[in-house]
């Protein structure tokens, strides 16, 4: 059939495929964009919201070099214990996954300060469903550091028992961090909640990545957890946040975010 | 205009009817009621007798396989030991209870259902008996099913997913009390897929019910019978040492149909299926015919076959269009101006292969391969539905490797050989949805609900283990790390019963089960106003045409511009579960092809034609075009024999081929192509790029691939072994898309994802993303879960196709012959064309591309200087 080249060839994109894919669309819109080609910083982006400079890390978190400080957003422990309750039982390892994925970004940043924007637990009861060893980790993660959980939708009380300081959200150096982005927002606002990914189309394939949401004013997060899908940032639940394409998706590949701009993307 | 080669032999229309030599047929007279034999004396017809043969078997309490041709009264036969027995039963005082539905008729299709109805209460309204039927389908509204619990008539209609709904209700055993018969049409359909290993689980738990059952299955010509038979009956009792099988009625003889290969005055195409070349002859056949059936085997062809002949329709005939992708009541439109004969043609997919009566047809044209025997068989069935005429049916080979498939398809028809796969072993995925529905019905015991279960034929090889482990798969996901005891959906209790644990366990399984899922597909809405200022309207409104495939549309842009139920549009963008189009004027569609049902060939008919290539002698038989390029073929490189594996190298423009002449069917040429890929990248050959078709796998790559072979660096016996199947494959399958599709799938059918929750139902975008997190989570912590199992065999045969993969490895080893060749060869130039079409933009490329193809084309076909 004269669909087999296409759809072979499409099912084989493999991460290098992908990430000259991307890597091509990111080269064409905007110029030197991997501003920080050397240690720590390899493969991250440098982005400034208000004015603010933060690190968006391929693994998906945000690093704020003035405040050492860790933005992570939505976590979702405990996601695929939730579905169990109702009668989905999912594999329930997402809440180790998501663990082991934050304690490599701990160790890479060396953080002061970890701020988690909300949605960090499934349920309000998930945080009592975290299995003995889970909770171990956790608290060790937490331990010498500072912990702002920032309430989300998902999770309306800070989790019980755990410490750290429970939010609704907070103002910092010229920043705000909350976890649902609002419409006309001051500018500096630092959000999760829509766990945006993008997709760039080049050569008759198209690559879907979660991504940060980014642009001058503010960024939106992608999803940390495990069993967390992603949302077109074309979705309409994006509307109103952005200035027509005037964003741009800082999509992750493997261990390397590209700066895609939004009128690149499908 | 057209000359046919083939045959045509109107001799034999008589039937035949084996029997087993014990079967002492009774006189029609002793078996059949006296209203019956006035009804067939009124009629003026004579019982057949295979119909008679079926009352036999019936009158002795065993079961049937009929097997007969279309149009040899087959429903009829099928029916008539339900329908004697029914006329003969004493009629249900006042005051008595209801009685419980007595025969059970199953069909694959909810259409075929309510028109077999039509047909057996014909003659119950004649003979005036006293019989109620009805059908029970996704279509059959809330009360009437539920009249239906309360009074069963007396045969119900159904589907293999309503059976199963049937038997999940708690009062099963009571609906189903007096049940003597069921009837499988089209037995040979149902039990090739999920869907039959769904069905074969329903059966036995009828058997648990009801131990004296009797089963009739109604069938097309299989390859191998005694599968059937045995499906047919509970494989775990009596004596072990022989076959548990239905008795067997065949019917042979009949008309033979009348098969011709469309012999194309136009020049034959040396790639492509579109089969633009043949429209206008295509076009005067449906002239000369009252009604014409084309088949083709995708959507696009379709689409695309229709597209033209509209184009040269001078005469404004009523030529209609009919594939899945199309709206339903766009189609049911179709098929209600088809049976009332108000159409000259239907150009189809497979949406029109199964047993509905259409009318007047007395032509089927099958555009492009049949890529199976049987299918061809079943198709050309549709013409002529009455026994003793032959069907004239009329094949148009798209392209030169097409005439070659046509050819051997055509041979053999006229051989009466078939090539039905062997059935594979029962899906897991669909046993444990069954488990959960068997819960829902009553609380079971493991013992009694294991031996129940391999009486059914699928599963009449499950151990005991894995039986165990799609319970723990119910009960609590099956997981090693024991987390969801206390979520558990279904728990052993005190008296060793399974039991569910919550009601709302039965709503989700009736609301979840089956195990027909379709591939996530958007709606495509054709609206009037298209982008204005880069923004589509907020206002909408427009027609739905029908849905596409996710993955095709995953891969156009806005402005692209594509065939969609019979006219051009032009992809504006998308919003929410909709692709937006408008209208266009365009000529050509920019975006040539979409997916759509494809069927790999068949093993049967790629060794027919692998004999047909290797034999000069044989190739008179076939259009001159054909033959001259097998010539020149024989001159320029070699003619493989039948055993032999051709791979033949070559540089051009810059790069550097490797094709393996393989004849393996795409699917499985797709993953040999992949296998291959990783393997020749290993050995230093830099391969960028390849594509598989039914007949060919063609690699190339940066390095001289000929010349590595030559000087030992590259080892053909170590490229082909067999040992690819072992680590590469564990490596591929972890990436890859096809299996996480598969993956989705077994999901879904086992109940570990929910398409359909209380109020709600999930895009299939919103799936497919968390079945492949899921997957990712699982291959990584759990490879070994019963779930991964269950995608695993489905892979095995499914979309990889990996066991012909193995077959042609085997059959490569030490069979491989190599040709080192200097520029392409005849027999490669369809592949490097096929290349060339995968994405045409606009009418300059296409020009372009038609300049090289000439080039190719002389480069190869040149024998003066080469």
């Amino acid at each position: 059939m004269t669909g087999t080249a296409y759809e072979v060839y499409k099912s084989a994109v493999s991460d290098s495929d992908e990430t000259s894919i991307m890597d091509a669309v990111a080269r064409r819109t905007s110029g030197p964009v991997n501003i920080a080609q050397f240690g720590d910083f390899a493969g991250t982006c440098i982005h400034a919201v208000n004015g603010v400079e933060l690190v968006a890390d391929a693994d998906g978190i945000a690093y704020w070099p003035a405040t050492e400080t860790l933005l992570v957003a939505d976590l979702h422990f405990e996601k695929g214990s939730s579905f169990a309750r109702r009668g989905q039982l999912l594999p329930p390892y997402d809440t180790g996954i998501t663990l082991q994925r934050l304690a490599a970004v701990l160790a890479r940043w060396q953080p002061r300060r970890v701020v988690a924007l909300g949605d960090s637990f499934h349920d309000s009861q998930a945080a009592m469903r975290l299995s003995t060893e889970d909770r171990e980790t956790l608290l060790s993660l937490m331990h010498g550091r500072d912990w702002v959980w920032i309430t989300g939708n998902h999770d309306p009380a800070p989790p019980a028992g755990l410490g750290g300081e429970g939010l609704s959200e907070m103002r910092e150096g010229g920043l705000i961090l909350r976890h649902e982005p609002q419409v006309d927002p001051e500018a500096g606002e630092i959000a999760g909640h829509l766990h945006p990914c993008a997709t760039v189309v080049r050569r008759g394939k198209a690559v879907r990545r979660s991504c940060f949401a980014v642009s001058r004013h503010r960024m939106i997060l992608p999803s940390f957890g495990a069993y967390t899908g992603g949302l077109d940032v074309f979705h309409p639940a994006f509307d109103g946040l952005f200035d027509g394409r005037t964003f741009h998706a800082l999509m992750r590949g493997e261990g390397q975010v590209y700066r895609i701009s939004g009128k690149d993307l499908r | 205009m057209y000359r046919r080669v083939g045959f045509n032999d109107r001799k034999d229309t008589s039937m035949k009817v084996e029997t087993i030599s014990d079967l002492q047929l009774n006189e029609a007279g002793n078996l059949l009621p006296p209203p019956f034999v006035d009804w067939f004396d009124e009629k003026g017809w004579q019982p057949r007798p295979h119909q008679i043969a079926l009352m036999e078997v019936a009158r002795r309490g065993e079961s049937a396989l009929l097997i007969a041709p279309t149009g040899a009264g087959k429903t009829l036969a099928g029916f008539l030991p339900a329908l004697t027995a029914l006329s003969k039963r004493p009629k249900r005082k006042p005051g008595e209870a209801h009685r419980g539905t007595f025969g059970l008729y199953i069909s694959p299709l909810k259409a075929l259902a309510t028109d077999v109805k039509r047909n057996v209460e014909a003659p119950i309204a004649e003979m005036n008996l006293p019989i109620s039927v009805e059908t029970r389908t996704g279509d059959t509204p809330q009360n009437r099913r539920q009249r239906q619990k309360l009074k069963p008539p007396d045969l119900l209609m159904t589907t293999p997913e309503q059976l199963a709904l049937l038997l999940a209700m708690p009062d099963a055993e009571r609906f189903f009390a007096d049940l003597q018969f069921v009837i499988f049409d089209e037995l040979h359909s149902l039990v090739t897929n999920k869907r039959g290993h769904l069905l074969s689980l329903g059966l036995a738990r009828l058997w648990k019910l009801r131990p004296d059952l009797q089963t009739i299955g109604l069938s097309a010509t299989v390859s191998n019978p005694l599968e059937l038979q045995q499906w047919l009956v509970p494989q775990n009792r009596g004596d072990l040492r022989t076959d548990n099988a239905a008795r067997l009625v065949q019917v042979v003889g009949g008309a033979k149909p009348n098969i011709t290969i469309l012999d194309s005055k136009e020049r034959l195409p040396w790639s492509g299926h579109s089969g633009r070349h043949a429209a206008h002859e295509v076009y005067d056949l449906i002239k000369e015919h009252r009604t014409s059936l084309l088949f083709v085997n995708t959507r696009s062809q379709a689409e695309f076959l229709f597209q033209y002949l509209w184009q040269i329709n001078d005469d404004n005939l009523p030529i209609a269009l009919h594939h899945g992708s199309l709206e339903v009541a766009q189609r049911r439109k179709v098929e209600a101006a088809m049976s009332e004969n108000r159409l000259r043609a239907v150009v189809a997919t497979s949406t029109l292969d199964l047993g509905i009566d259409w009318g007047d047809v007395d032509l089927v044209v099958h555009l492009g391969a049949p890529k199976g025997a049987s299918r061809l068989a079943q198709r050309i069935g549709r013409s002529n539905h009455r026994m003793d005429e032959p069907s004239k049916a009329i094949l148009v080979p798209a392209n030169r490797f097409e005439v070659l498939e046509c050819k051997a398809a055509l041979d053999a028809n006229y051989l009466g050989d078939q090539d039905t796969p062997a059935l594979r072993s029962g899906a897991l995925d669909v046993l444990c949805q069954h488990i959960l529905g068997m819960t829902v019905a009553a609380p079971f015991q493991e013992d009694d609900l294991y031996s129940e279960i391999i009486s059914a034929a699928p599963y009449a090889e499950l151990d005991w283990d894995t039986f165990e482990r799609c319970i723990q798969f119910v009960a609590t996901g099956g997981y090693a790390l024991k987390a969801y005891e206390r979520y558990a959906k279904i728990r052993r209790t005190e008296d060793g019963t399974w039991r569910l644990t919550h009601p709302r366990f039965a709503q989700q399984y009736r609301m979840n089960s089956g195990t027909i899922y379709e591939i996530p597909a958007l709606r495509i809405r054709l609206v009037k106003q298209g982008r204005k200022n880069g923004k589509l309207p907020a206002i909408r409104g427009g027609r739905v045409l029908g849905s596409l495939d996710e993955y095709f549309l995953a891969k156009l842009e806005p402005g692209d511009t594509f065939l969609f139920s019979g006219e051009i549009v032009r992809l504006e963008g998308f919003i929410d579960n909709e692709a937006i189009v408008t209208r266009t004027f365009d000529e050509n569609p920019k975006v040539p092809m979409y997916g759509g049902s494809k069927f790999p060939l068949s093993t049967y008919l790629a060794q027919h034609v692998r004999r047909m290539i290797s034999d000069p002698k044989l190739w008179n038989a076939l259009p001159f075009q054909v033959s001259d390029w097998l010539r020149i073929q024989a001159q320029r490189s070699v003619i493989p024999k039948p055993h032999e594996v051709l791979v033949e190298t070559f540089p051009r423009a810059n790069k550097h081929y490797l094709i393996t002449y393989s004849f393996e069917g795409q699917l499985a040429h797709q993953t040999l192509a992949m296998l291959m890929t990783k393997r020749l990248e290993r050995a230093g050959a830099k391969p960028t790029g390849f594509v598989a078709t039914d007949y060919v796998v063609a690699i190339w790559g940066l390095e001289d691939m000929g010349a590595m072979i030559a000087n030992g660096s590259l080892n053909l016996d170590d490229l082909y072994d067999e040992d690819m199947l072992g680590d590469d494959l564990e490596v591929w399958l972890a990436d890859s898309m096809m299996l996480k599709r598969t993956f989705r799938q077994c999901a879904l059918i086992a109940g570990l994802i929910e398409k359909n929750q209380p109020g709600k139902s999930k895009s299939g975008r919103q799936m497919t993303q968390s079945s492949d997190l899921i997957y990712d989570v699982l291959r990584e912590y759990e490879p070994d879960h019963i779930l991964m199992q269950a995608t695993r065999e489905d892979a095995a045969t499914g979309l990889l196709d990996v066991r012909r993969v193995g077959d042609l490895l085997a059959r490569a080893k030490g069979n491989i012959i190599h040709q080192h060749l200097d520029r392409l060869s005849p027999m490669a130039v369809p592949i490097m064309l096929e290349k060339g079409i995968e994405r045409v933009n606009g009418g300059a490329s296409e020009s372009l591309l038609a300049d090289s193809a000439e080039n190719l084309i002389a480069e190869a076909m040149d024998v003066q200087s080469g």
